[in-house]
């Protein structure tokens, strides 16, 4: 299979896959309890109050008729526009998108040298020291969860040592980079694990095959052999996990976000779901699932290119 | 009205990860319980700096608009760049603000109020078309905003500005507690034709300098502020919804205001010498709602058996960590018009057992709504099961949606975890107890009582009104429907350069959240 044909293919797929799941996501918004008239009347639930908020956010329309609306508006690229704040979603959305934008390229850049290299590192000499000493950091880091990691280094780095800021509380991050080093490290420790993991394996298994033989009996050895024939082949199923990697990043670590209060996508939608702000669901899940039909395609093609017999047909 | 913010967030993403601060806390201070310092090097009142207070807010689609506040930050960040006619002070009575006096009609029903000379940040003087056009806006039946219900009352029609800095305001019908009205949540006064509050302008001691929606919000001191500019240069509002973050930011020095801490975090920073601790006591009223309208609370007996098998004091040391105080079964300890004559409740087990046999409810098994939408709830429900199993009923805890739980307990079930913060008791009876109440959650409708309600505030003379609200809250103590255990302290952390946080204003008040008194040390 040709690679535009291929990609024609899985492009199709993908719209296909965003169709499904903008419908889904309104099923399921409209399926949460409590709408939102009466969460945002909170705990002074005056019925005529709950009424008006309800009419006032055209919650008295029939479902059906909303998710029209919601659709049309969809295609025209209008997100809509937030209960709460009554302003368009775009609008507030995209300093949230470029926090979690920024932090998943700041872990991409560091985590995919680093992990590849150990992962090379540790196949030079399978079984051997080095190697077993990656598995085992590397295994020990994916065994703890997220937020405990991050409330410990909080606790050591950020509150005890004083070495680094604990959170991200109100800065430009860019321009304090010291308070992306403890999110960084706890977004790091599984990715890490994973991709050096694949790369290992992927080493030891592109070495062993008829590739790589063929290429040193043509006399090519050293760094050469390394970087040139065998990397290749066994990233195929490396970029594949990294896809899964950079999806959930940018999906927004919500746990990270919250730790280290760092304003990502992660906490709008913790913050939309707990205020009902539906229209604001409904546009970060579409969002959501852009990203993740974007990125695992692109995933696929370039795997496609690197090694085209593996035929990623998904 | 409510004041209530803890619906939203905080509580369950305390919950996601609680712990994170006790974490950090025993690393740092190796866990020892002890007494709370809120020992400050403050010193006296000084000019200048950025004060950085870290809250809770709504995220990025928060707004700025006034009349829209319901959060904590969202009613902190109001009062830093508006004002209100009038606010509660720390008895909950009512003081006077951007209204200088007020001065009734003989019958209650046109009210007289000159405004304090006063200027918006933009140099415009305060007028009375400015107090008229907010609360046209509030009152606008179009929308939905908090204060609307305590406003309604207005006859806006029929109310004028007699001049630039006089009005008078004509109600629907006579009502004594007015000025409560116009200290109601909300209740902000924004310049003629102000709608849209990307920057807003408003009279109060902070002028709106830049915004990050959910990130930060930057003010400056306003130096024609009608009280007297703020010692602050800038203040500067950021938001977290984990409690454990404003910790750990305010112990790293990220900020130096960390509003709303729980009574643990407090417990195990006290000794450290990085935070003082501010407690508000008479904060948030912790109790227990029985519906009096349908069994088994329709029984007097059985209401009374409540009273007195409740242990208060175990519920104030183990839910609330023993940051609060015990209640007497009446709304608003230590506020204006307050009962305190009458005797506190004291347990009494052998009495309670009595009027469980004599109402023929040993061994009745009774669900207890309840939901995690305010710190402190579950917890409660099944400290007070295991108290009532001793005097013979059967409580069982029943755990709600959060997200709909107080509309869910309006009307349904026969007992409910309740709580509220503070407001002046008159509102209380208002919004909860009379027989047209919107939010009566007991269910308590007496026309005898209504009838009482009614002629305190419909009596301009001060004794007659206190004298009603006396009685009526010896009928609620006496068999109402609301068991009050107890008053939670409402708790903030500084750092210890910071001076002029008032202890003494329950939330909700006028010297809560407020930091035009604040100095950095």
């Amino acid at each position: 299979m040709s690679l535009p044909r291929y990609a024609a293919g899985r492009l199709l797929l993908g719209l296909g896959q965003v169709a499904g799941i903008t419908t889904i996501v309104f099923v399921l918004t409209e399926a949460l309890p409590g709408d939102a008239a009466v969460v945002i009347a909170g705990d002074h639930p005056d019925p005529a109050r709950i009424a008006a908020i309800r009419a006032q956010l055209d919650l008295d329309q029939p479902a059906w008729q909303r998710y029209l609306d919601w659709l049309t508006d969809l295609i025209r690229g209008d997100l809509g526009v937030s209960l709460i704040s009554q302003r368009p979603i775009v609008e507030r959305l995209a300093d949230s998108a470029a926090a979690t934008l920024l932090l998943a390229t700041v872990t991409l850049l560091v985590l995919v040298p680093l992990a590849v290299a150990l992962g090379m590192l540790a196949a030079r000499r399978e079984g051997g020291r080095l190697d077993r000493a990656v598995s085992a950091v590397s295994v020990a880091l994916y065994a703890v969860p997220e937020f405990a990691l991050a409330i410990l280094l909080i606790a050591v780095f950020g509150v005890r040592l004083g070495w680094l800021p604990p959170t991200a509380f109100g800065a430009e991050l860019l321009a304090r980079p010291a308070v992306l080093v403890l999110p960084l490290l706890v977004l790091l420790a599984r990715p890490i694990c994973t991709i050096s993991r694949l790369t290992r394996a992927g080493m030891l298994d592109a070495l062993r095959g008829e590739h790589v033989r063929h290429a040193r009996r043509l006399g090519i050895t050293g760094s050469r052999l390394w970087l040139r024939h065998a990397l290749p082949g066994a990233l195929a199923p490396v970029v594949q996990q990294l896809a899964r990697t950079t999806d959930w990043l940018l999906g927004g670590v919500i746990v990270v976000e919250a730790v280290f209060v760092i304003p990502g996508l992660g906490t709008a939608l913790v913050d939309a779901v707990s205020t009902r702000d539906i229209p604001t669901v409904q546009a970060l899940c579409v969002l959501v699932a852009v990203t993740t039909v974007v990125v695992n395609l692109a995933a696929d093609l370039v795997a496609f290119r690197l090694a085209p017999r593996i035929g990623v047909v998904r | 009205m409510i004041y209530q913010p803890v619906t939203v967030p905080r509580v369950s993403r305390r919950g996601l990860l609680g712990g994170a601060a006790a974490v950090s806390a025993a690393l740092l201070t190796g866990c020892g319980p002890s007494a709370d310092p809120a020992s400050t090097s403050a010193g006296q009142p000084r000019r200048g700096g950025r004060l950085r207070a870290a809250f809770a807010g709504g995220g990025v689609n928060e707004t700025l608009d006034p009349h829209l506040a319901n959060l904590f930050n969202e009613a902190s960040r109001a009062k830093a760049m508006f004002d209100k006619l009038a606010d509660y002070g720390p008895d909950v009575s009512i003081q006077p603000r951007l209204a200088e006096r007020w001065e009734p009609n003989s019958d209650l029903t046109r009210w007289r109020i000159t405004l304090r000379e006063a200027t918006f940040h933009d140099g415009r003087p305060v007028r009375a078309v400015d107090v008229l056009y907010s609360y046209a806006r509030i009152t606008d039946p179009e929308r939905a905003f908090r204060a609307k219900a305590s406003l309604d009352l207005l006859d806006l029609p029929n109310s004028r500005a007699v001049g630039d800095r006089t009005l008078e305001l004509a109600l629907k019908r006579p009502f004594a507690e007015f000025p409560n009205a116009l200290a109601a949540f909300g209740a902000y006064i924004v310049p003629e034709g102000a709608d849209s509050f990307e920057r807003p302008v408003g009279s109060g001691p902070f002028t709106f300098d830049s915004w990050q929606p959910g990130r930060s919000l930057l003010l400056k001191r306003y130096d024609g502020y009608w009280e007297g500019a703020a010692h602050l240069d800038e203040l500067e509002y950021l938001i977290s919804n984990e409690e454990s973050a404003r910790v750990n930011a305010l112990l790293a020095g990220q900020v130096e205001y960390a509003h709303d801490i729980t009574p643990t975090t407090a417990r195990t920073h006290a000794d450290g010498g990085r935070m003082a601790v501010v407690r508000m006591p008479n904060s948030t009223m912790q109790s227990l709602a029985m519906k009096v309208d349908r069994p088994p609370f329709d029984n007097r007996d059985l209401r009374e058996a409540m009273f007195l098998l409740t242990d208060r004091q175990q519920l104030v040391d183990t839910v609330l960590a023993g940051s609060g105080q015990v209640g007497n079964d009446l709304f608003g300890k230590g506020y204006q018009y307050y009962a305190d004559d009458i005797p506190q409740r004291i347990p009494d087990l052998d009495r309670a057992r009595f009027l469980v046999d004599k109402a023929g409810a040993r061994g009745l098994r009774i669900p207890l709504d309840t939901a995690s939408v305010a710190s402190g709830f579950v917890e409660a429900a099944s400290v007070f099961a295991d108290q009532a199993k001793q005097a013979g009923l059967v409580i069982e805890p029943a755990l709600g949606n959060k997200d709909t739980y107080w509309k869910d307990i309006l009307n349904s079930g026969v007992l409910a975890s309740y709580r509220s913060g503070a407001m002046p008791i008159e509102t209380h009876i208002s919004q909860r107890l009379l027989t047209n109440s919107t939010t009566n959650a007991t269910r308590w409708a007496r026309p005898e009582f209504d009838a009482r309600y009614a002629e305190a505030v419909s009596s301009a003379d001060e004794a007659t009104r206190r004298q009603a609200y006396g009685d009526m809250q010896r009928t609620l103590h006496a068999e109402g429907g609301f068991l009050i255990w107890g008053f939670a302290d409402f708790l903030v952390a500084t750092a210890p350069r910071v001076g002029g946080v008032s202890a003494d204003a329950p939330a909700n008040t006028l010297d809560w959240a407020r930091f035009d008194k604040v100095w950095l040390g």
